[in-house]
């Protein structure tokens, strides 16, 4: 149980750690654009960026409101 | 050349002055000339452990403000051949540290000693980073509960990112110790195993400190508690400076003690 916990935390703050410093902001701008057509929460636009060998991946995750 | 050691964890309390003491006799012991450093300011505590509170004079903030030199400074151990201490500083200024001044130290330090150990102060804000920034290696100590664990993940990111040696694209060498280790809060369910702690923080490890009455004894005695040769505390510390110089040896007290007739006798 709190083996399980642990692993997972850890491996969300380690994951935040090692995104580029620039992912926040353009979170944050990125959430300054849709705001211009629809109401949405902080929590609801997801930036991550995953570097494996061959390519980087953006994911951009927008959950609207219903 | 000194080798610079930094005995670091994030959370408080879990060992870490302890460690310093313990580890950074056994070097000298060994023959190696070590100094330990206080980087805790304000809270100074390896002198008391160490037992040379009241031969303190000068610390750590007057050799860096050029108050006083090294050699007036340093306190040389009664006990133990080649092992000196640098106490903190008293002030109640958290800033009296200053990357440079630090950097003047442990450049002169380097010259003489053979190890420069760092024990640094809880947290992982700027005292903490400033203990860990020279590191060549560091010393995650690490109880074995859900909060220490997290806390030491963190220290291995600024480790990896804001050391001196990460700034040069180069890497911290990284050993977990694990202390205050209690094999019957094990097997109960209330304590993480080793095997867990080293699955999570995936890093070499350097041993495991049994919790044991030995290191009050010895704290309030003002001896470091691998001194104490006849407990199993002061036997898995000089283990573990044992592996730092590649010595294998295997990890014990891991499991519980089975008490043998005459220990139950006695009642221990
Ligand atoms: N193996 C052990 N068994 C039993 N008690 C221990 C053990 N290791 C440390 N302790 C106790 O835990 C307390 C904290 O230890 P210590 O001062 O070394 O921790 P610290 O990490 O340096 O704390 P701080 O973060 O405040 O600097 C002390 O009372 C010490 O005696
Ligand atoms: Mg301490």
């Amino acid at each position: 149980m709190a083996k399980e916990r642990l692993q997972i935390i850890v491996a969300h703050e380690r994951n935040k750690r090692e995104q580029p410093e620039y992912i926040e902001k353009m979170q944050q701008e990125i959430l300054a654009v849709i705001r211009k057509y629809v109401e949405i929460d902080d929590e609801q636009v997801k930036v991550n960026l995953d570097n494996n060998d061959e390519c980087s991946i953006l994911e951009l995750n927008v959950t609207l409101p219903e | 050349m000194a080798k610079i050691i930094v005995v670091t964890s994030g959370k408080g309390g879990v060992g870490k002055t302890t460690t310093s003491a313990s580890i950074g006799t056994g070097l000298a012991q060994r023959g190696h000339k070590t100094v330990i450093i206080d980087f805790d300011v304000g809270l100074r505590n390896l002198d008391l452990i160490m037992g040379c509170e009241r031969r303190v004079v000068y610390d750590f903030v007057n050799v860096i403000n050029g108050e006083s030199n090294l050699k007036q400074t340093l306190i040389k151990d009664k006990r133990v051949d080649n092992l000196y201490i640098l106490p903190a500083s008293q002030t109640r200024d958290k800033d009296a540290l200053s990357q440079e001044g630090v950097e003047k130290v442990l450049d002169e330090l380097s010259e003489d000693f053979d190890f420069i150990v760092c024990d640094s102060p809880a947290g992982i804000e700027r005292g903490a980073q400033m203990a860990l920034y020279f590191a060549d290696m560091a010393i995650v100590v690490t109880n074995p509960e859900v909060s220490s664990v997290r806390d030491s993940d963190r220290i291995l990111g600024i480790l990896q990112s804001k050391s001196r040696k990460a700034e040069k694209g180069e890497v911290v060498e990284e050993k977990l110790l694990v202390t205050r280790y209690n094999p019957e809060r094990v097997e109960e369910g209330e304590m993480l195993s080793v095997e867990d702690v080293k699955e999570i923080l995936a890093i070499e490890l350097l041993g495991v400190i049994p919790e044991s009455e030995a290191v009050l004894k010895a704290s309030n005695q003002g001896s470091p508690v691998i001194l104490d040769d006849e407990s199993n505390s002061g036997k898995a510390y000089s283990d573990a400076v044992g592996r730092l110089f590649g010595e294998e040896i295997e990890h014990r007290f891991l499991e519980i003690e089975k008490k043998g007739f005459f220990k139950r006798l006695m009642g221990a």
